[in-house]
């Protein structure tokens, strides 16, 4: 199982580094990351494995955008399955 | 593999374009619960949603949590209660009564199937039932209602329409302290469906699997929002926008309703392709008519677009989900619906632009206030037309309109939330009492020399 978050925002120091502690403290393990700065406008995609959580797949979800809020930054974080299903046939 | 385009489209979907799942509706079946003791169907009743139903809330919440989409409403349907109370030979309020609480108990937001079909006449239960509607509305919040009075292969039960004209007035008069509310929770039919999972018209067909989920989606801000992307793009390039759009909504509901029966382990039912709007900011049908480039819905051409708007939902809808059914359409409730309301309140959308509307979309005259001098012979005549153009045309349509109790033309009744707010529309003040008063059953169309 794997979850797809995203964070979109005002560039800072330190956003990686603080969305992935965040994942490790749930045992959620980082696949792959894509991310682009357009001026000050920060993007980032992040692939995680979600099979190992040590806690429900929601408080993650909860966690991860309270993190987004303290920050300034909106963080979706939501199961794979959805865009495989909405995007393929 | 995804890419980070359709992550975001998903993303901005749901976040700008009020992209969401109306509902999640069980439906229920009651059949084993008849008793000729009252109380003890009650019980039964009782038992048997609160066992069945127990769950539905709970998973419906994990599941949005866990995809990061919206799930509006949690919904029961059970069978036609008519049915059920035909054997105690008394009024059934007692069933709506015990609908609410079980409806409460389990948390859900409506609960739908106080209903009767008499499209081709009443049989046991069946006036009983009628005639407790307005007292039933009024002493339940969770209970909706619905009524069917004709269809294609029987016609119109006239004599249905004229009690339903006198009912939906009495439902309107017993609520008057809440907006009218009570006519708001009650739909008259024809061709009604058996698994639509919208209310107020939503009720458990008999030939229905014992429990099953069935899903409703909504969306229309996420077509307004693709269309928007392409002022100059014709009319048939609009339609493919459109049945694009229509199939990666569709496709949430398909995901929802699956993962949703998998954890209730109860069958899945079907996908109801609607697009169903809200009076929230870009929630709106009639803003997607506009889009399309009408200058306000109700406008000449508006009944040509909706059509186009229906048929292409369809269309996308069909392939993204195993199955479909329930009343798969556009929809077009006037209060629930932003563009529908401001152009209602212009004069520019009127209740026979409406009802031509009814002919090419779903349902019918939906959520319309109509001022509460109105003569339950006129509300009788405006069901009996509306089914008529269900009759003819082999659909499902509907009317929900709700006197609004000491109120004319330029007031306004306001219920909030997804039920939103209403100006009062004009009627025509000719009588056609005589024509009702006449009762019978008008016979069912011919199926060959169609013109």
């Amino acid at each position: 199982m794997r979850a797809i978050i995203t964070v979109i925002g005002h560039d800072a120091v330190g956003i990686l580094a603080k969305v992935s502690t965040r994942c490790s403290e749930f045992n959620a393990n980082v696949i792959e990351v894509t991310q682009s700065v357009l001026q000050d406008m920060f993007a980032m995609i992040m692939l995680v494995d979600i099979s190992k959580l040590n806690k429900p797949f929601a408080e993650l979800s909860d966690s991860l955008a309270e993190l987004g809020n303290s920050m300034g930054l909106s963080v979706h974080t939501m199961h794979e399955d959805v865009f495989n299903s909405m995007h393929h046939v | 593999m995804l890419n980070a385009y359709d992550i975001l489209e998903t993303i901005r979907m749901i976040q700008n374009e009020c992209l969401d799942i109306r509902t999640i509706t069980m439906g229920i079946s009651l059949l084993d619960c008849v008793d000729e003791n009252i109380d003890k169907a009650c019980d039964k009743v009782y038992e048997k949603i609160t066992r069945c139903a127990g769950k539905l809330v709970e998973v419906a919440e994990g599941i949005s949590k866990e995809f990061g989409i919206p799930i509006i409403n949690k919904r029961i349907s059970v069978t036609p209660v008519a049915i059920i109370s035909a054997a105690c030979k008394c009024s059934p309020t007692k069933f709506a009564l015990a609908m609410d609480r079980a409806a409460k108990a389990v948390g859900v937001d409506l609960i739908g199937g106080y209903s009767a079909l008499v499209q081709k006449g009443f049989s046991a239960g069946d006036l009983e039932l009628i005639q407790s509607i307005p007292e039933a509305l009024s002493l339940t919040d969770k209970v909706c209602s619905s009524v069917n009075v004709g269809s294609t292969k029987t016609g119109i039960n006239l004599d249905a329409c004229k009690l339903m004209g006198k009912i939906v007035k009495e439902c309107a008069e017993k609520t008057v302290d809440n907006a009218c509310f009570g006519a708001a929770k009650l739909v008259v039919f024809c061709n009604a469906v058996d698994d639509n999972p919208f209310m107020a018209g939503a009720f458990h067909g008999v030939g229905e699997p014992d429990v099953m989920i069935n899903v409703g989606v909504s969306g229309p801000g996420v077509v307004r929002a693709a269309l928007a992307k392409y002022p100059d793009a014709n009319i048939t390039e609009v339609a493919d926008i459109i049945k694009k759009t229509s199939f990666k909504i569709t496709r949430m509901g398909q995901l929802v309703g699956v993962t949703a029966s998998k954890r209730l382990g109860v069958p899945f039912g079907i996908v109801d392709l609607s697009l169903a709007p809200t009076p929230a900011v870009g929630d709106s049908v009639a803003h997607i008519l506009e889009e399309i480039g009408l200058e306000r819905c109700g406008t000449h051409g508006t009944t040509a677009a909706l059509a186009l708007l229906n048929d292409a939902v369809k269309k996308g809808g069909v392939m993204a989900c195993s199955s479909i059914g329930g009343l798969s359409g556009a929809f077009i409730p006037v209060s629930e619906d932003a563009g529908m309301i401001d152009a209602a309140k212009s004069g520019c959308l009127t209740i026979e632009k409406l009802e031509a509307m009814t002919a090419v979309c779903s349902v019918g005259l939906d959520m319309i206030v109509v001022p509460g001098d109105t003569t339950a012979e006129t509300i009788a005549a405006i069901i009996a037309d509306e089914a008529a153009i269900g009759m003819v045309n082999t659909k499902t349509t509907a009317v929900r309109i709700i006197p609004a109790v000491g109120k004319k033309v330029g007031e306004e009744l306001d219920w909030g939330g997804l039920f939103g707010c209403g100006p009062v529309m004009p009627l025509k003040s000719e009588s056609p009492a005589r024509f009702i008063d006449r009762g019978g059953q008008i016979p069912a169309p011919m199926h060959s020399l169609k013109n």
